[in-house]
């Protein structure tokens, strides 16, 4: 396959930046995105030039890493895939596909089409966790957890992160992410003890960051690797005013 | 910042503001056009003269309407402060915009069809509620009731062409609005559920061809009459 390629060059978050076309020849179908990515970089690097910069790590879809906004749409045309999953095939000879790296306040550029997600660490840290006492194992089933609701906690969890949500989002929201944050925690056992102070804290670390509101247009969930429904979405505002209107922090 | 202030000024706070708001709109409009719906009644007006002196002189409605106006307002202010804060959400736009096929129209656009509602409202308000309640409207007699002729006002306003085409356009901005406004305001008030969330869905979509159809008919009939 011969393709064009109008990729994002940003030296640092200082600089303005722009796009660069770039051409790649005799690339195989077979091959993932980021493959293709290697093998124009390792073009740049031998004609001297810097090679394009852009996350990735597991290459298995699992880890929240790779972070490419192509032609139009996180993670590129096919659904419920990340980039490093996306293959050429899906793709047909002489395209051009432009690449742009996710575009949020919140999310800055630090380098060509790597971004800042260090917001969304910053949330987690706000209550995305369950205290747990040390000492010996606990007994595996000392706590018993419906298979139902087990299904609702692990379909929120398996959120990778990555941020497609705020970067198909018309206002950059993190909503979808944040919700499905809460959402594991709060249907579990658990998640109990820090139930209200974690989607307080959460939600006002999420405004903080500079994301916006949101407007239930739904392009999130279209466009999550992971398929994170927005019910999680209408459960965080539901648990976010439970715990605003009973909780005892003033 | 107090606990109150500070939930209603997060942005699933002033979100549910405009879902609460919304909502109220919403049953306001059904009511709206169920007393409309009296102009199309062969009587000459009576009975929406008469419908429509009592509920600007009625204490009760008139209570409710002063609300329906602050919901109107916090509806509008509210989404000025959310749309501020979504443009700076993300300061620098993609080069391809998101594809179009990810989420609708209306929910991309509800910022401008709202304008175009406040635009209208404006106008509707100083055409017919300014004239009912500051105007100066000869009352006529209904065997004993006196009520003002609003349904000439009406009338005459309907009898041009391009009041009826501002009417029409601007009810297909309502439309597409509530399209979106209606089930949006559920889910974002917590209300999402696989039982019901679908007759929501449905429900809504009805509402925002029906009612809007219904307001749109009446010009136009008044009109081809």
């Amino acid at each position: 396959m011969n393709l064009t390629l109008k990729v994002w060059r940003q030296k640092n978050s200082a600089d303005k930046g722009g796009f660069e076309t770039y051409q790649v020849s005799n690339i195989s179908p077979d091959m993932s995105f980021l493959e293709m990515f290697d093998v124009l970089n390792e073009q740049l690097v031998n004609s001297d030039q810097d090679p394009i910069h852009f996350d990735h790590d597991c290459r298995e879809g699992i880890c929240g890493m790779c972070s490419l906004y192509i032609n139009g749409k996180p993670h590129g045309p096919k659904d419920a895939i990340t980039t490093c999953q996306l293959h050429m095939r899906s793709f047909s000879d002489g395209d051009t596909i432009v690449v742009e790296p996710w575009r949020a306040k919140a999310f800055p550029v630090v380098k060509d089409l790597v971004v800042d997600r260090t917001a969304f660490d910053r949330i987690i840290q706000a209550g995305g966790y369950v205290s747990i006492n040390t000492g010996g194992v606990p007994d595996a089933n000392e706590i018993p957890i419906s298979k139902e609701v087990a299904n609702e906690a692990m379909d929120a969890a398996t959120c990778i992160g990555c941020g497609a949500c705020v970067a198909a989002c018309k206002n950059a929201s993190a909503m979808l992410f944040v919700s499905a944050k809460v959402s594991q925690l709060a249907v579990l056992p658990q998640g109990q003890v820090e139930r209200k102070s974690r989607v307080e804290n959460m939600v006002a670390t999420m405004d903080a960051e500079g994301f916006g509101a949101c407007t239930n247009t739904g392009a999130c969930e279209a466009v999550c690797p992971k398929e994170i429904s927005i019910t999680n979405i209408a459960r965080m505002n539901r648990e976010y005013f439970q715990a605003k209107i009973s909780s005892k922090k003033i | 910042m107090s606990w109150l202030t500070e939930t209603l000024t997060s942005t699933p706070g002033r979100k549910v503001i405009m879902a609460a708001t919304g909502i109220f709109l919403i049953l306001f409009l059904a009511v709206h056009l169920t007393g409309n719906l009296q102009l199309l009644k062969d009587d000459n007006g009576e009975s929406f003269n008469i419908y429509a002196e009592f509920m600007s002189t009625n204490p009760l409605i008139q209570f409710v309407s002063k609300g329906n106006f602050f919901f109107i307002l916090l509806h509008v202010v509210v989404s000025v402060f959310l749309t501020r804060k979504n443009q700076q959400a993300r300061p620098v736009a993609y080069k391809v915009p998101v594809k179009s096929g990810t989420s609708s129209l209306s929910s991309r656009n509800m910022g401008i069809l709202g304008t175009v509602i406040l635009v209208f409202l404006i106008i509707h308000l100083k055409g017919f509620w300014y004239e009912m309640h500051y105007g100066e409207i000869p009352y006529k007699n209904y065997d004993g009731h006196e009520a003002r002729d609003l349904y000439a006002v009406v009338d005459a306003a309907y009898s041009q062409w391009y009041w009826v085409l501002i009417y029409v356009v601007s009810m297909l901005a309502v439309a597409f609005h509530l399209s979106h406004g209606f089930q949006s305001a559920f889910q974002t008030l917590g209300m999402s559920h696989v039982k019901y969330s679908p007759a929501i869905k449905l429900l809504g979509i009805a509402f925002s061809i029906l009612v809007p159809a219904g307001f749109a008919v009446i010009p136009i009939v008044m009109f081809f009459n």
